[in-house]
């Protein structure tokens, strides 16, 4: 039997804020000044202010997508687009104020720190408050940086990489929102042959009112090497709609191995409308494992290109939708190139009139020869208010190409129900046991703390919406 | 113990149960009998509190307390078991988790991990079952006769007041009904009740009940004593 961890958290430690003590907070809304104050702050090289400038322009010209949940809250002039904490990047948790790091304290993350990662990454609003990674790995020629800091400190490998064949300026609406604005995240660049065999993590938290996130992250792995890299996110609770929208870029090169693991936990306020592509080249394998259980609203799918030979990709995503909740997530696989393959495995939740959908693509083009992919989405649904949707998309353009596809709804079973109940368990704890043995098949795939913490992020979530 | 006063009982506005009264003392076995369809497992579920049923009239009441409302887990905590003809599986729950989930909502203080293993294992080894069996998924593939004997061993780990074995008996080979049987009759002490449904007076040779009660048409036809099963089985239930 695994270890069970008893941790009962309430969800004040997500729910609560801190006192805004911000050191520059942009006017609310979007604005050529605004980028341009964004990109002197940083002081950023005339190439990155160029690709800002340019996606603003594309920004204004390009409709909102008329597909997916309804973005009708989402008020767009409201936001604001540049929060910067009163701190400087800190290298030791003891420099950094008080407050964010009591914070993070409660989120576990100095703790993780210490016990289980190689690196971590913290940032505040728009910018990274800590960051640090362990020597022996500084050693073998790791980087592990700021996203502000890699433009200063390599501008030749961010200028190759940073938003343009991955995912390009123009790519969709709120990518050029992005580009036009993106302020912190992660750059990771793992040499030829090395293995991080120990993940780096970064903690995405947001704590101005109505201010928006929009966190870039760069992962390059070089030819053979191995790296894990985990993401958590989560936000205070404000009355006021407010915006995530990051974008991660990952670069699989050839023979190495990519695992990149996300538990987003925005609070119900949010619209997270998060783009996360990886390029993955010959006999390279990108595993992604997305938990989606925040945020009021939710569009995210992670997207594999396979443009090597017998590339792979391995995707599992666990999304729960409770009242008032629109988790719209899925997988994307753009077969490329020969012998690829992929795997998709998504798990929905919903309770107390939640919706979720399940929205992938798999598309393969005449070169995908012997590729093969299957998909398998199920959900679970805990009452009758709630709603599951799947839209399964499949472009194929060759062939020999297996496919295979499978969606299952279920609803929650009374008999279960009643089963579990006649042996004591109550209501809530009988449902909430048939959702643990739901997920179990894909939590079974993470690490243990991973593991604990979504069942844990679950069990919470159901507290307000079952019963 | 138990007792039943003028049920009436009906499942989506069909009567099924039409006035069932019937009293089983601390301490006493009692078997009901009867064709198929006559009722018997409505009765079973509607004493555990199964939303399907509604009782219209009459009252449930244990231990002089009336439980003809209470929720199903509840009854539980009051004592009641229910081993169901047909236990539903559980997609991702396995028999260990299931059974302390079980444990610790029906008993304080609870077990820690280690301590609820061990008496599990010595439960799975009194009722010879593999033990690999703790790991897998409750009743997902298990065969007729594995069910049941999974229902015995959740009787003997969770040790509750009073049991009632909707054909339990059912589809278990020779071996496995004396073991099974063996079971009940462990748990069958002078403070508990046992309710047992069954279509075999081969049980009999293991259990001595106090009574036979027959069930026809959601009555209560007859009661008597054991030898009144052995009837049955020779001559039927039409006579
Ligand atoms: N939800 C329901 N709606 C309508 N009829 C029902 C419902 N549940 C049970 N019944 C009917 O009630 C009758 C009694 O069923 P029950 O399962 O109690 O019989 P039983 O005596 O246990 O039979 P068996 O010996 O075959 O197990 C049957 O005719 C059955 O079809
Ligand atoms: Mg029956």
């Amino acid at each position: 039997m695994p270890k069970k961890t008893q941790i009962t958290i309430d969800r004040s430690t997500f729910d609560s804020a801190n006192k805004d003590q911000s050191k520059y907070k942009a006017k609310p809304g979007l604005s050529k000044e605004v980028v341009l104050e964004i990109s002197r702050q940083k002081n950023e090289p005339e190439w990155m202010l160029e690709r800002r400038l340019k996606a603003l322009e594309l920004y204004h010209n390009t409709p909102l997508p008329s597909w997916g949940p309804s973005l009708k809250d989402l008020n767009l002039d409201n936001i604001i687009y540049f929060v910067r904490p009163n701190t400087e990047e800190a290298k030791s948790w003891d420099d950094v104020p008080t407050d964010i790091r009591t914070t993070f304290e409660k989120l576990g993350i100095p703790e993780a720190e210490q016990k289980s990662l190689s690196g971590v990454g913290a940032q505040y609003d728009s910018d990274v408050i800590y960051h640090k990674l362990k020597k022996e790995w500084a050693a073998k020629g790791v980087i592990f940086e700021n996203m502000d800091v890699a433009v200063q400190k390599y501008p030749d490998t961010v200028k190759k990489y940073f938003m343009t064949s991955c995912v390009p300026i123009n790519d969709h609406k709120f990518v050029m929102l992005h580009a036009a604005v993106w302020s912190g995240g992660t750059f990771i660049y793992v040499p030829p042959g090395v293995k991080v065999d120990i993940p780096l993590q970064a903690y995405f938290r947001m704590n101005a009112e109505l201010g928006g996130q929009f966190e870039h992250t760069l992962i390059i792995a070089d030819r053979n090497s191995e790296v894990h890299y985990i993401e958590g996110c989560s936000a205070p609770r404000f009355d006021a709609k407010s915006l995530h929208a990051g974008c991660v870029e990952l670069f699989v090169h050839e023979g190495s191995r990519m695992r990149y693991s996300s538990i987003e936990n925005w609070s119900k306020n949010i619209y997270n409308l998060n783009t996360k592509r990886a390029l993955v080249d010959k006999n390279g394998i990108v595993e992604w494992v997305n938990g989606n259980m925040g945020s009021g609203t939710t569009m995210l799918y992670p997207c594999s290109i396979l443009r090597g030979e017998n590339a792979r990709s391995e995707s599992l995503g666990i999304a729960f939708a409770g009242p008032g909740q629109h988790q719209d997530t899925g997988s994307k696989v753009i077969h490329a190139a020969p012998d690829t393959s992929s795997v998709i495995r998504s798990k929905s939740i919903s309770a107390g009139g939640g919706v979720s959908s399940y929205r992938g693509l798999v598309r393969a083009t005449p070169q995908a020869k012997h590729s093969k992919s299957s998909v398998t989405c199920d959900a679970l649904l805990l009452d009758d208010a709630s709603t599951s949707n799947t839209y399964p998309y499949m472009k194929i353009a060759n062939s020999d190409m297996d496919v295979a596809h499978e969606a299952r709804v279920g609803k929650i079973g009374d008999e279960e129900i009643f089963y579990l109940m006649s042996r004591g368990l109550s209501q809530e704890e009988a449902t909430k046991l048939v959702v643990s043995g739901f997920i179990a098949p894909v939590i079974k795939q993470l690490p243990l703390e991973y593991a604990v913490e979504l069942n844990r992020l679950i069990e919470l979530e159901m507290e307000g919406a079952v019963g | 113990m138990l007792s039943l006063n003028n049920l009436h009982i009906t499942a989506d506005n069909k009567e099924i149960v039409k006035g069932v009264t019937l009293n089983v003392p601390a301490g006493e076995v009692h078997v009901i009998m009867g064709p198929n369809g006559s009722g018997k497992s409505t009765l079973a579920n509607t004493i555990m509190g199964h939303p399907k049923y509604t009782v219209t009239t009459g009252t449930i009441t244990f231990n002089n307390k009336d439980i003809t409302q209470a929720r199903p887990d509840e009854r539980a905590r009051a004592g009641l078991f229910l081993s169901m003809q047909y236990p539903p599986s559980i997609a991702g729950v396995t028999i260990s988790q299931f059974l302390r989930a079980a444990y610790n909502a029906t008993h304080t203080p609870a077990f820690s991990v280690m301590e609820f293993n061990k008496v599990l294992r010595e439960k799975i080894d009194e009722l010879e079952i593999d033990r690999s069996f703790i790991k897998r998924n409750i009743n997902e593939g298990f065969s007729g006769g594995e069910k049941k004997r999974i229902e015995i061993l959740q009787l003997l780990v969770l040790e509750p007041r009073f049991a009632i074995l909707d054909e339990t008996d059912s589809g278990l080979d020779v071996d496995a009904l004396k073991v099974v049987m063996d079971g009940v009759k462990q748990f069958a002490t002078p403070k508990r009740g046992v309710f047992i449904i069954t279509h075999y007076a081969r049980l009999l040779e293991f259990l001595k009940p106090n009574a036979v009660h027959i069930m026809r048409e959601g009555n209560i036809v007859r009661t008597d004593g054991a030898e009144l099963a052995l009837e049955i089985e020779k001559k039927g239930f039409e006579k």
